[in-house]
């Protein structure tokens, strides 16, 4: 066995490897770029090395920076983790020249696998099924059309030099190919300056299911059941799940099979993931093989009990797996959502900055057995950087099923504290509690068709907001209590309230009867258990067999409270007082949607558009200088500029105006 | 006798009418309360008691002679907050535009005077037009009295004053007495000569709300302490302040109970401060962190926003805290700062609030404006208020503390009862370029040597060693630890008894 290993990579990932490195006695080194200086991988390693600048071509992705490293700490073998050089012959090379050893596939798997023609004709060869097609070009109309015909509609006329969705093209029928040849031709040679096109079968409202392979130095290789990884946004996974609803154990099998023999035919070693889309009638097609650890692994290791990267290390080191197909069994259900440092309400804008607040749910076991797993790379006071994957956690719950699996998910994300950053924890939310979601119901355009125009949060039922307003009154009521320790004249043991939201007004009267509070209305009377004290931020509440966590935020005139990403303002006073709200004038919340607001006191430096100039989300749009600091100021939306309202180097204070948008 | 008794609720009534429902409807329509609903509002529910309800005004002229009504424009009396007493005048706009007549006068002067005999705190709401003009000097003669005694009381009792509505002309002087003023936005004005003065006098033209709305005096010319968004949300945020205060100089602040532990850590703030000197990050988060529960009661937010003062309390007592902000001109010093600590500062010794200060500040800020400006001796105003100040006080360096600016913060050199420094801190005569440049003249132009200079200058002073090594801070302490060890400190400093050799009054520099 490895005496140490070093980990080449960052954030969860590599927290995940050191654990198990640590729990199997194996030293570990965790290498660091300057952005990273105090990352949680660096803190959790027996030893750190620095690997220079942010940029991760400087860094993570240096070959010869990662080799220094080893030898530098005596470090005998790597893990490469997922993304940066885990996929990387070069590298799988050079550490064997190094005597290194490299926790990964052999490095002929890695280049058959690495490239899209020869591992698609590696799965025809090996018979796993490919996506029918044909593998050569197409010339005319009259060829396209015969294809077709033979492979069955619809089909997908790709130009060979496109990519990302450009040179694509759906046919449906004879006429349509016939005509979309000849445009697709004239359309790849304008784009791409090469009309060379192919044809394939166009799977329609795919989903996307892979199978877990683990592979030794003896012979053996066995996978390890499904995940489901449909749920994705513009090709990013977002909510994986281990086993899929639309695999049976007979379906499974075959998929296994066929995933074992591509495996077989490059003489895979470690474990690897074979991925397919699938149609809604069960086919099967080869997509490619990712030759590494996948991010989504843990829900397989929920529901097989087998520590993947444990099984990494033993085959790396030359160990035969001690189970067989046979001894893998598959349990329960596993659900992994990935928290990214994006907004959700804002077309998914990545955001970076000082994490104020993290507070995940605790890694547990409840009583009924169901199970939270949050792997993760940051920590509360930790730097989000632009250089990295915005993803800051993979939350997971396993249950006995899938039913519960989505509850225990739902409680925990309603758990997960994040602050300072803008999360999609409430998007998670939204999408786990979705109907189509609980049926099953999934493809990978999950996210384009239920959340068309983006999202905008979600409602919240009736029967939860009437909760929220009698927590509102508890809450109030804890308070009150506190503040009658200065003086006798308030301290009773029962506080008339008054309530009011955007949709209801009430008065009530609130008393505590250990362990209770009895919320009293004219129409019935609800004992409330409230864990709260002041100053927290979340709060638990049960009401007969419902517990419910909600966020707290204290306002002048009462709290705003959180539930599953919605935010319901409540005011609570005493009666006397909230009868004079009502003589309080609403007030105009200026509308700032159309403008770009100085974010901070600071210098504009330079303004990079032009009125008139169309804007895209993200784009830069100027920057401000605060405290010898460039901060690019982008666009969150599409928009035309309508006016810029400053000149360049005008010191502005934070809210002044730098340009409207039309 | 049943005759007297139902005259008597008659008379209750008609006081309780003031202007009438007309004028009740007009001040309404103008999203603002009446003078009662707002007593309602900031006090303990059935724990006002009114005085002079029955007071009307003597004067003849200008036919005022058929024109009482009782009350004379404002409500007075006494009443609670969360259970503790304060004295509490309330104008009323729907009197003769709560004009302030001689009686009027008289009455805040009484309950004033009850409040400094008995020692508690007097909050005013003003809402009224000015003086009564047809009472002529008699009104005037009012609010001289009103101002003698704002002025025997201060430092006596906590005196908080409230702009609900107009407050021109030599009414502002109250105010601006007092301790601290709030402000009601959209609805409520200050300035001594209204727009219509200013057009005549100096051609200016300027809105009510630009002379002397909420947002100019919080911000530009700092005499509103604070402003919210309408009258009860004022009024609430009164009783949250209230909370923090000690009810006089003769008491300590009240000490509520708190779940929040006091060995509570706060790893985050390990990684607070960053790496490189120049990018700055907010104070406030070192304060919230440090505070009981999070609370944090801000006092001038919106104004000289370099320095940052306000209430917490620490295991359940206040604590006034000042802290430089990084974020805003790197944390520096200036004529505004300088002011903005001094006034909280004193405010805090006066009636014996533990002060908590925070440190990271690159000294004071340079250029013709701030020179011409006095910041000599706006700058010697917080200094002084930090020599003077006999309360117990904790200080944490987080990061720079340069030069003069160094000794102003609270140094031990100023009597600072506990100076700790994170890790972080760098306590030095300047920065280590502008050192170098100075003690390294002749090398100048050699970037090489200097680069060198500078290294050597920033590894012997750029940590907090030095000063440890001299007692200048009693401690080097880590980040996620502050909260106890301050926590601590004020616990031991409990009994704290410093005493200034006796004056008739000191002469800071005004």
């Amino acid at each position: 066995m490895f005496h140490k290993i070093l980990i080449a990579n960052r954030g969860e990932i590599a927290c995940r490897v050191i654990k198990t490195a640590k729990r199997m006695g194996i030293a570990t080194v965790s290498v660091y770029s300057d952005a990273d200086a105090n990352a949680l991988h660096v803190k959790h390693a027996d030893e750190a090395v620095h690997i220079g600048p942010a940029p991760s071509r400087d860094s993570y992705l240096s070959i010869e920076k990662i080799i220094t490293a080893c030898k530098q700490t005596g470090a005998d073998a790597v893990h490469p983790g997922y993304g940066f050089l885990s996929e990387n012959a070069k590298f799988a090379d050079a550490l064997a020249k190094e005597d290194i050893a490299f926790i990964g596939p052999p490095i002929n798997a890695i280049e058959i696998m690495g490239d899209k023609i020869t591992s698609k004709k590696q799965a025809n060869a090996a018979g796993v099924s490919t996506v029918p097609g044909y593998m050569g070009l197409v010339e005319t109309p009259e060829q396209g059309r015969d294809i077709a015909t033979e492979i069955g509609y619809p089909v997908m006329i790709k130009a060979s030099a496109g990519g990302g969705g450009k040179g694509m093209r759906i046919a449906w029928s004879n006429a349509e190919i016939e005509e979309g040849i000849a445009r697709a031709k004239s359309e790849a040679a304008s784009s791409f300056g090469d009309d060379r096109l192919f044809i394939e079968k166009f799977i329609t409202n795919p989903r996307h299911i892979e199978i877990q392979i683990l592979a030794d130095n003896h012979d053996n290789i066995i996978h390890l059941g499904e995940r489901e990884c449909s749920i994705q946004r513009r090709n990013q996974k977002v909510i994986e799940e281990a086993p899929s609803p639309f695999v049976d154990s007979a379906l499974r099998e075959t998929m296994g099979e066929q995933a074992i023999a591509l495996a077989r035919s490059v003489d895979y070693k470690s474990a690897g993931t074979v991925e397919f889309i699938m149609d809604q009638e069960h086919n099967f097609y080869f997509l490619e093989m990712n030759t590494r650890l996948q991010v989504e692994h843990p829900v397989t290791e929920l529901i097989t009990g087998i520590d993947l990267v444990e099984q990494m290390i033993k085959v790396a080191a030359g160990e035969a797996l001690s189970f067989r197909q046979s001894d893998v069994t598959f349990k329960g259900w596993a659900i992994e959502s990935r928290v990214y440092a994006e907004n959700p309400y804002r077309n998914f804008l990545p955001s970076t900055g000082r994490l104020l607040t993290y507070n995940p749910p605790h890694h547990h076991q409840d009583d009924k057995g169901c199970i939270v797993r949050n792997d993760t790379g940051v920590y509360e006071g930790a730097e989000i950087s632009t250089y990295y994957d915005p993803m800051i956690a993979k939350l997971c719950t396993w249950a006995p099923d899938r039913t519960n699996a989505i509850e225990k998910m739902l409680d925990a994300l309603d758990e997960f504290e994040v602050e300072g950053i803008a999360n999609n924890i409430p998007f998670l939310s939204a999408l786990i509690n979705h109907q189509a979601f609980r049926d099953g119901a999934l493809t990978t355009g999950f996210i384009e068709t239920h959340y068309k125009g983006g999202f905008e949060g979600v409602a919240i039922p009736s029967d939860i907001k009437d909760y929220l307003a009698q927590t509102a009154c508890v809450l109030k009521y804890i308070e009150m209590q506190r503040m009658n320790v200065t003086g006798p004249n308030e301290n009773q043991q029962q506080q008339c309230l008054a309530i009011k939201t955007e949709d209801t007004a009430f008065e009530c009267k609130v008393h505590y009867e250990a362990p209770h509070y009895i919320v009293s209305t004219k129409n019935n009377t609800i004992p409330l258990n409230v864990i709260w004290s002041l100053g927290q931020r979340l709060t638990q509440i049960s009401l007969n067999d419902q517990k419910l966590t909600l966020r707290v935020n204290k306002t002048t005139t009462g709290y705003i409270l959180s539930y599953r990403g919605s935010d319901v303002s409540i005011d609570v006073l005493p009666p006397h007082i909230m009868k004079l709200m009502a003589l309080m004038p609403e007030k105009q919340i200026a509308d700032t949607s159309n403008l770009l607001l100085c974010p901070m006191p600071g210098c504009v430096t330079s303004v990079l558009v032009k009125e008139g100039d169309q804007v895209e989300p993200g784009q830069g749009l100027a920057i401000v200088e605060a405290m010898k600091m460039e901060n690019m100021l982008k666009a969150e939306r599409q928009a035309v500029v309508k006016k810029i309202c400053i000149e360049p180097n005008t010191t502005l204070n934070v809210d002044d105006v730098i340009m409207e948008f039309e | 006798m049943k005759d007297v008794i139902e005259k008597l609720e008659q008379k209750r009534a008609d006081a309780r009418l003031g202007g009438g429902k007309r004028r009740i409807d007009a001040q309404h329509a103008k999203g603002k309360l009446t003078a009662r609903e707002r007593l309602e509002v900031l006090l303990d529910s059935d724990s006002f008691e009114e005085y002079d309800m029955f007071v009307t005004h003597r004067c003849q002229d200008f036919g005022m002679a058929d024109n009482h009504i009782p009350g004379d424009g404002v409500v007075t009396g006494w009443g609670t907050i969360h259970g503790r007493l304060v004295y509490v005048f309330s104008q009323d706009f729907t009197v003769l535009g709560g004009s302030l007549s001689e009686t009027h006068a008289e009455k805040i002067c009484k309950i004033m005077d009850m409040a400094v005999a008995n020692g508690a705190p007097i909050i005013g709401l003003n809402d009224s037009g000015g003086a009564r003009i047809q009472e002529g000097v008699a009104s005037l003669g009012g609010y001289a009295e009103v101002f003698l005694r704002n002025v025997t009381a201060s430092g006596v009792v906590p005196q908080i004053s409230v702009i609900m509505g107009p407050c021109a002309g030599g009414a502002v002087y109250s105010p601006a007495i007092t301790d601290f003023t709030f402000m009601v936005k959209d609805t409520s004005y200050m300035f001594v000569t209204g727009p219509d003065v200013v057009k005549t006098v100096t051609n200016e033209t300027v809105t009510q709300e630009e002379l002397g709305g909420a947002e100019t005096h919080t911000k530009i010319s700092s005499i509103a302490d604070g402003a919210f968004e309408n009258d009860i949300e004022t009024l609430l945020e009164m009783r949250r302040l209230f909370d923090f205060l000690p009810l006089s100089s003769q008491q300590k602040p009240p000490q509520i109970s708190t779940e929040d532990s006091l060995d509570r850590t706060e790893h985050a703030l390990d990684t607070l401060v960053p790496a490189n000197a120049n990018q700055p990050y907010d104070i406030k988060e070192v304060i919230l962190r440090t505070a009981d529960e999070g609370d944090f009661f801000e006092i001038q937010k919106d104004h000289a926003q370099n320095i940052v003062t306000g209430f917490i309390r620490l295991g359940g007592t206040t604590v006034g805290v000042v802290a430089n902000q990084p974020m805003v001109l790197a944390g520096c010093l200036d004529i505004n700062s300088g002011r903005k600590g001094a006034r909280f500062v004193r405010f805090c010794d006066a009636f014996n609030i533990p002060i908590l200060t925070f440190v990271d500040v690159p000294g004071f800020l340079p250029g013709t404006a701030q020179e011409y400006g006095g910041i000599i001796k706006h700058g010697a105003k917080l200094l002084f208020a930090y020599a003077e100040a006999t309360v117990p006080k904790v200080t944490v360096i987080t990061r720079k503390a340069y030069g003069g600016a160094y000794v102003v913060m609270s140094s031990k050199h100023l009597r600072g009862d506990v100076n700790y420094a994170w890790p972080s801190a760098e306590i030095a005569v300047m920065g280590a370029k502008g050192a170098v440049e100075i003690l390294h003249r002749s090398e100048q132009g050699d970037e090489e040597k200097i680069a060198q200079r500078t290294q050597e200058y920033e590894d012997r002073f750029a940590n907090p060693f030095v000063s440890a090594k001299r007692g200048f801070i009693d401690d080097v302490i880590m980040p996620h630890t502050t909260r106890q060890r301050v926590v601590r400190s004020f616990r031991m400093l409990r009994n704290k008894s410093l005493k200034n050799p006796p004056k008739k009054h000191d002469n800071i520099p005004l």
